[in-house]
């Protein structure tokens, strides 16, 4: 069951927003209903559901409503059509009590350019939410203390923000948003501010808060890494609408439209594919012990391979048996593959990237074993496969 | 020739003959509240011993500023007791100063009031610009009018001149204080009040200070020009000294002036920086 629901979602900006709709669902672009009413369309019949605890990014360009969008999901910014359900309930008929209660407790928001309040200290911002609730001072300074130590704070409580370097200012703003405990954390570009290692780090720690917590996150991005990196899914939005829906996958592999494949153009393929992503993962195996060099051969003439991957019983990957040796051992009429298996093989794990890939296969002409951490075997990535994603991406030759 | 003309004097006249008729109860009570304060404030610096006042200001200064500048309030005050007029300077602090005080009063709620509403904003905008580029002498008249020659009328003219200021600078505090700041406020529910209060309010302060500078001096100008209508204090002397072309007179009236204006305008700076700091 989803935790946010969003249905039929128009956002207009400026007066007569009857008309702007109107003209919007006859069709009309953005620019021309600019240019006819004067008004802007910032959201454009949206609607997506998320389920608790899932990341769902949204990605797109600058003006295309990803702000707009976040904003409509607390009513910062009011909607004008269409409905919005969170645990249920319809938050566009919320009167100003529901919503503040709302606010108060079941969202929270974490923002571009921090918005820590400088008069504030570090203690006293982390726990702004729960004053607002009206929790007691020691209580909330209690629980603002376990958050600010879960972001990495611990020790900075008295201190005021602008002491604080960018990286550390956006912890005090995600401590404020999980003071109270929210179930839903909207992160409007939140470390779109941070240079490239400390938003890096950023990244990861709210992976790893994430883990732990459980946290519906909605996560504003215009950056493919980052949004490929937090994701669960994205969603791509162009002039107030949504493009496209998907896993980081599904958006890489098939974009639905040209501006979804320009937006994914612009990342280095062969960085981003990984081989869990270019495997074959229904490849032919045999057992060790249970298989001899005759059932290997059979299996790879069947096949149409000139070699073939060991695994045992538990599924764990324990080497290689070439087409020849597999003959040989035949024509000396062994039974076991003891003598023949190669086990000294170059694997990837399922997160390998393409360029790896590559690498690892340089100068051996076999197949790459695709294990995880338990060297439980996942799948094979063929010399091909490598070669013409690398081709796609341009950088065959580098 | 036509015959065309405007009789806005009569208008004028008569209107202000009506309203301060029905509005002579209320007038009264204000006179007096008014009264009250200004002469117990002049009471109060006039009645210990010169020099009590002279350490009390100059430990104040250094408490609230720095010790550079409680030397020269202190030496600034020495001065002005030195020049013999000591008492109109006395009477000019009370009268600058409460109708700072006064100003402040109304022009704070009202500067709140309209940062809250563009409607409130758009009707005081163009009042607060006529009532400061209207001729300072202009509202000695309806002043006098309403509360008749003395201190509460000169009271009352400084708080029009010197309030607008006030108003204008704290609209403009909470309005420049960052969306994304109030933004914040509000996404963890708090009401408008509680926005006002915990975030814009305090973020507004220095702004608010650079207002409460303003109003200051001008307080202290129109304290010059209320003389006119018996404001009494250091502009009584510079009236008149120009009444009888007593020039070495204007010039001690002028020093004393100038003693306070560069007191107060440094105060009130040092005040608004130390709160910036913090
Ligand atoms: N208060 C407003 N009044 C009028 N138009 C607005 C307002 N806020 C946003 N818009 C318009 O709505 C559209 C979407 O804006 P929004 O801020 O949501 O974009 P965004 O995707 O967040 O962009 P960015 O990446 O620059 O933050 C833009 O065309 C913008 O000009
Ligand atoms: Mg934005």
């Amino acid at each position: 069951m989803s935790i946010i629901k969003v249905e039929n979602l128009y956002k207009v900006f400026g007066k007569d927003p009857k008309r702007a709709i109107e003209m919007v669902n006859k069709g009309y672009k953005k620019d021309e209903i600019m240019a006819k009413t004067g008004t802007t369309i910032g959201i454009n019949n949206v609607s997506f559901e998320v389920e608790p605890g899932e990341s769902f990014v949204v990605m797109g360009l600058s003006g295309s409503g990803k702000s707009t969008l976040i904003r409509c999901l607390n009513r910062l910014i009011e909607p004008t059509l269409g409905s919005i359900s969170i645990n249920d309930k319809d938050i566009t008929k919320m009167d100003k009590k529901e919503l503040s209660e709302l606010r108060k407790k079941s969202v929270s928001m974490v923002f571009q350019n921090f918005a820590i309040f400088p008069h504030y200290t570090v203690l006293e911002n982390a726990s702004y939410g729960l004053k607002v609730m009206g929790v007691v001072k020691e209580e909330r300074e209690q629980k603002a203390l376990e958050s600010l130590e879960a972001v990495g704070l611990k020790g900075w409580e008295n201190y005021y923000p602008s002491k604080l370097s960018g990286g550390m200012q956006q912890r005090v703003g995600l401590a404020r948003a999980l003071a109270t405990d929210p179930d839903i954390l909207l992160m409007d570009e939140a470390f779109s501010a941070l240079d490239p290692l400390i938003r890096k780090d950023m990244q990861s720690e709210l992976l790893e808060l994430q883990d732990k917590l459980q946290k519906t996150i909605i996560f504003i991005t215009h950056d493919l890494d980052e949004a490929l990196r937090l994701g669960d899914r994205i969603a791509l939005m162009k002039d107030g609408e949504i493009v496209q829906i998907g896993t980081p996958e599904e958006i890489m592999m098939s974009p639905a439209t040209e501006y979804v494949e320009k937006f994914v153009a612009d990342v280095d393929r062969s960085r981003v594919l990984t081989a869990e992503m270019i495997m074959k993962k229904t490849a032919t195996v045999i057992h060790y012990p249970k298989d001899g060099p005759r059932v290997a051969l059979h299996r790879m003439k069947e096949n149409d391979i000139s070699s073939i991957f060991t695994v045992d019983k538990q599924n764990r990957l324990i080497g290689i048996v070439m087409a020849e040796d597999a003959l040989t051992a035949i024509e000396n009429n062994e039974t076991s593959l003891d003598s023949i298996i190669q086990k000294d093989i170059p694997t990837a794990l399922p997160d390998t990237p393409l360029k790896e890939m590559f690498a690892l296969m340089t100068g051996k002409n076999l197949p790459l074993a695709v294990v995880d951490e338990n060297s439980k075997f996942k799948g094979i990535v063929v010399r091909g496969t490598v070669m013409a994603k690398l081709a796609e991406g341009g950088i065959a030759n580098d | 020739m036509i015959d065309f003309f405007i009789p806005l004097e009569d208008w004028i006249n008569i209107g202000f003959e009506k309203v301060s008729y029905y509005l002579s109860p209320f007038l009264r009570a204000a006179s007096e509240f008014l009264g009250v304060i200004i002469d117990g404030f002049e009471d109060l610096l006039l009645w210990p011993p010169e020099i009590v006042i002279m350490i009390l200001v100059a430990l104040l200064v250094w408490i609230l500023a720095s010790y550079r500048l409680a030397i020269f309030a202190f030496v600034g005050l020495l001065i002005t007791f030195g020049l013999d007029i000591w008492e109109p300077t006395m009477s000019t602090v009370a009268l600058a100063l409460s109708g700072t005080a006064v100003s402040l009063l109304v022009g704070v709620p009202l500067g709140i009031f309209a940062s809250q509403s563009n409607v409130v904003e758009r009707i005081l905008r163009p009042i607060l610009d006529f009532m400061q580029t209207l001729p300072s002498f202009v509202y000695l008249i309806p002043a006098v009018m309403f509360f008749g020659m003395g201190k509460v009328s000169a009271l009352v003219a400084i708080m029009i001149f010197a309030m607008p200021p006030a108003v204008r600078l704290t609209t403009l505090g909470i309005r420049e204080v960052s969306g994304e700041m109030v933004e914040a406020a509000r996404a963890f529910g708090s009401g408008r009040w509680q926005t006002l209060k915990d975030v814009q309010l305090p973020l507004a302060i220095p702004t608010i200070m650079a207002g409460v500078n303003q109003c200051i001096m001008m307080a202290l100008a129109m304290t010059v020009i209320a003389s006119m209508i018996g404001g009494g204090g250091l502009g009584n002397v510079v009236l008149r000294s120009m009444q009888t072309l007593n020039i070495g007179m204007g010039a001690v009236g002028g020093l004393g002036i100038v003693i306070l204006a560069i007191l107060l305008d440094r105060l009130t700076e040092t005040l608004s920086k130390k709160v910036k700091k913090d």
